[in-house]
């Protein structure tokens, strides 16, 4: 799969589901929302290995 | 996981009210939330001429855009700070959004006044940016809804940024703070507008998700100078609190806004704008008597009112 994420992209071969993506990356599901290919996904969508995944950080500051 | 409401795939999983709802039912969860608010708190009225203030971000983007899908006929308020390129791709989010909903926003650029943007402004004031930032936006909406008639400031404050600064005035007793976090802050007659929060009761998380859902085209990056402010510190440890037990964030407001009293404050009125201030001269005055500023604030107005402009509400 091919993550986007903090301006860089990464590839990852083993496919998991989206919880264990955001424990690898040491996101939390409160501060991160996921989209796999265009879509809004929940933490337990499988992700394959053809995937494409865009983390979207949520909390502003100021 | 399925949608609780139609069984379709879940687009969200919100553990605060231990549901997930697909796209369309979390946009209508979500907006009847934000009427709720509106209706239970008395937010905006009959006879209210609302005005949202915009920074191009997630939250009042989708604030304006909710407000104007409502009923809610709003235009906007754009402070444009001279931030760089963060400025100027902000404007350009904020404008789209009013092509869009076919109401006019209002911009101020405090370059254009005071010929240094916000950081240089805060340097000669010998304040953090921020602090400069807070003063200015504060004074500019103010004389947006006095002098153009609106009866109403909506603001995009949502329950992470309303917890944090609870949670720090609470941590650190700043007891000249701690009761005027409500999500309606009173106004007075030819002085102060009434400020209101629609989006209290909403989180960060559901905002960023209703953007995305919605396809509103918001500003990602931060504003430079918000990185080592400490609500973000507060907002991650309100936010591991969160994920040990869902609905902390919810509960901590609700239980404020039980709890909150309203303190009558004794208010002294600027000797030259009639703005709210604790001298004889609001601070803004007295900064641009520093820089010989003298003349109208100017407004730039983009966009148009699809109705008679302002628009009073009837609810």
């Amino acid at each position: 799969m091919r993550v986007e994420w903090d301006g860089r992209a990464l590839e990852l071969v083993k496919p998991m589901l989206v919880s264990k993506l955001l424990e690898h990356f040491s996101l939390s599901n409160e501060t991160h929302l996921v989209i796999v290919n265009g879509r809004l996904v929940t933490e337990d969508q499988k992700i394959g290995k053809d995937d494409e995944v865009k983390f979207v950080r949520v909390v502003s500051g100021g | 996981m399925k949608c609780r409401v139609c069984g379709q795939p879940a687009n969200i999983n919100l553990k605060a009210y231990n549901t997930a709802l697909c796209a369309e039912d979390f946009i209508s969860f979500l907006e009847n939330r934000v009427l709720h608010t509106i209706k239970k708190y008395h937010l905006i009225e009959d006879g209210d001429i609302p005005v949202v203030a915009v920074s191009g971000g997630k939250d009042s983007l989708s604030l304006w855009h909710i407000m104007n899908k409502l009923g809610y006929g709003a235009d906007g308020i754009y402070i444009h700070l001279g931030i760089g390129e963060y400025s100027d791709i902000s404007l350009t989010k904020i404008q789209h959004m009013a092509d869009t909903l076919k109401r006019k926003v209002y911009i101020f650029n405090v370059h254009d006044l005071f010929r240094k943007g916000i950081d240089e402004l805060a340097r000669a004031m010998r304040r953090p940016p921020c602090s400069a930032c807070g003063m200015v936006k504060r004074y500019i909406m103010n004389r947006v809804c006095i002098d153009k008639g609106y009866t109403v400031l909506v603001t995009g404050h949502n329950i992470d940024d309303e917890a944090s600064a609870l949670f720090g005035n609470l941590l650190y007793w700043k007891r000249e703070y701690l009761w005027k976090k409500n999500m309606v802050l009173h106004g007075i007659e030819g002085h102060l507008s009434k400020k209101v929060k629609p989006l209290f009761l909403c989180s960060e998380r559901e905002m960023a998700a209703y953007a995305i859902l919605c396809n509103i085209d918001y500003i990602y990056e931060e504003c430079p100078f918000s990185v080592d402010a400490k609500s973000l510190v507060y907002k991650g440890m309100l936010n591991k609190l969160e994920e040990l037990s869902p609905g902390t964030k919810i509960r901590f407001l609700k239980g404020y806004v039980k709890m909150v009293k309203e303190e009558v404050e004794e208010r002294d009125y600027c000797a030259i704008c009639g703005y709210p201030s604790y001298g004889g001269k609001c601070n803004f005055c007295r900064l641009l008597e520093r820089f010989k500023i003298q003349g109208n604030i100017y407004f730039e107005e983009h966009g148009a009112c699809n109705l008679d402009s302002p628009q009073r509400m009837v609810t």
